[in-house]
């Protein structure tokens, strides 16, 4: 064992408007009662989006493309999309660089 | 009364904005709702890693909590709060309720977690546990080329864990390596790292032994040298670069060598507990090790929520308080708490010292100057884990 290719569908993912995300296996997005406020469960560590994160990460469903949900943003703010675009985007790389979200068109099924 | 969170605006900030580990604000005294628990569902175990930070004296099948028991510890755990659990071991698989219990934590809306030494599974087996809800499985590798991983653990079964960790992929289970490090696999780190990107893994945690129980016994065979650290360091940094975005690399800077010691568990009693296979509540997985502590058992006619509230195990070490100088009036003392208390015990014969860890600790360089000499001279020939009370390697073995 000493190959030290990736394998395909593992290569870093680079976020782009067309990149469609989705939560990589073994994250998981929960409302929890206890705290009342919304966790991201990842292997080894609870994290706590604030609500902004919350909601970028409820629409990566991996149907919408980042170009849809800065879209979605932007009108439901009323705020300058280039803004909005360039904040989700340095949020959705940063998750994507801890292989928390993947691209969903490469995910294994 | 009731857990509640003090306040959940975060110590650390992850680099990303608005997204922080979840962490209670460092309020001295205060503790919260515990976030992850560790199960330790049975000591039997295949494996006689040298390295193992289970006790010497291991339960018995026996005394083993039952099915039902440990489906109302998860009951109760998801009642009060907790986010996480690890099934652990000992090696959880010999549990043949596994896939029942895993289905329970489920069904109460955990995280679970599996850790594993792989070496028991079949396709079949693992199958049922992704069925049963299974989120992530971390399989332990003692070295990245068979002869010395066999070695290490006292059994052949490297080839086993590569199949394993093949078949977690096909299931979509995500995957982490975990390489428990030292002195006599070290040199295999750029392998083990390779190893991991070859399998496909989403993590390795390299983490360095740390000296409780069995390790303890065996620290002379396992102690890092100096020059092998500063070569991981350097190491773990330039993978993590290279690999940023394909594999997620954590690493454990053993403490025998750091300044500071580690935040043991986040700090005493304040996010984390563990439970052995017959039902004992402890602050850390290593804290039966320290014997003027006595600790509650899920047994009793008390519930876990009390235990961790009140039990003089977990308020014992609790906040700083308790603590001597250095640390009483140290600038560092609600980031590292002190340290590990299982480690002053083992080190100082006082679980309510300070750390030797650290090097402010009086006891610091005696404690350091063992460990470097021992990492020079000490031998390589390993006490393997066994309900028998450890076995010595046979000489023949060294390398
Ligand atoms: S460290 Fe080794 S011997 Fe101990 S439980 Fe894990 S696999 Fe078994
Ligand atoms: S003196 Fe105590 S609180 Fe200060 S750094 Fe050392 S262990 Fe931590």
């Amino acid at each position: 064992m000493t190959a030290v290719t990736a394998p395909a569908a593992r290569r870093r993912l680079i976020v782009a408007e067309d990149s469609v995300p989705t939560l990589a296996r073994g994250t998981r997005l929960r409302y929890d009662e206890a705290r009342q406020r919304w966790v991201l469960l990842v292997p080894e560590r609870v994290m706590a989006p604030d609500e902004i994160a919350v909601e970028i990460l409820q629409l990566c469903d991996g149907r919408r493309s980042v170009a849809d949900i800065i879209d979605h943003l932007a009108a439901a703010y009323a705020a300058p999309r280039d803004e909005i675009g360039t904040d989700v985007i340095a949020m959705l790389q940063d998750l994507a660089g801890s292989g928390f979200v993947v691209e969903a068109r490469k995910a294994t099924p | 009364m009731s857990p509640t969170l003090l306040d959940t605006s975060p110590v650390f900030a992850d680099p990303t904005d608005g997204l922080a580990i979840l962490e209670e604000k460092s309020v001295a005294e205060s503790y919260g709702i515990p976030l992850a628990v560790l199960l330790e569902l049975t000591h039997r175990c295949p494996l006689q890693c040298g390295y193992c930070s289970n006790p010497i004296e291991m339960e018995r099948a026996g005394n083993e909590l039952s099915t039902e028991e440990w489906k109302k510890v998860l009951t109760e755990l998801a009642e009060i709060g907790v986010l996480q659990v690890h099934f652990s071991g000992g090696e959880p698989t010999v549990r043949k309720d596994l896939a029942e219990l895993i289905q329970h934590a489920t069904d109460l809306g955990l995280y679970s977690n599996l850790i594993t030494s792989a070496v028991l599974l079949t396709r079949e087996k693992l199958a049922a546990l992704a069925d049963a809800g299974l989120c992530h499985i971390q399989i332990s590798f003692q070295g990245n080329e068979p002869e010395l991983a066999n070695r290490i653990a006292g059994f052949k079964g490297h080839s086993k864990k590569l199949e394993a960790a093949g078949w977690a992929r096909e299931l979509g289970l995500p995957l982490t390596v975990n390489a428990v490090m030292h002195r006599q696999n070290l040199h295999q780190l750029p392998g083990m790292i390779d190893m991991a990107v070859a399998l496909d893994a989403d993590r390795i945690e390299v983490a360095n032994v740390q000296y409780y129980g069995w390790a303890l016994k065996n620290r002379a065979a396992l102690m890092p040298t100096i020059a092998q650290i500063d070569d991981t360091t350097r190491i773990v940094e330039e993978a993590s670069e290279r690999l940023r975005g394909i594999l997620d690399i954590d690493y454990v800077v053993p403490d025998y060598y750091a300044d500071r010691p580690k935040k043991c568990m986040g700090g005493w009693g304040r996010q984390f507990f563990n439970i052995t296979p017959a039902g004992k509540v402890l602050p850390c997985h290593a804290a039966e090790t320290i014997t003027e502590l006595d600790f509650e058992s899920v047994r009793s006619n008390h519930s876990i929520a009390w235990i961790w509230q009140n039990s003089d195990a977990f308020n014992r070490y609790r906040g700083t308080g308790w603590m001597p100088e250095p640390c009483q009036s140290c600038a560092f003392k609600e980031l590292d708490f002190g340290g590990c208390r299982c480690q002053a015990f083992a080190l100082t014969g006082s679980a309510g010292n300070t750390d030797p860890a650290c090097s402010l600790s009086p006891r610091h360089h005696e404690i350091f100057r063992t460990a470097e000499a021992e990492s020079a001279t000490g031998t390589n020939r390993y006490i393997y884990r066994n309900f028998a009370g450890g076995t010595l390697e046979p000489e023949q073995q060294e390398v």
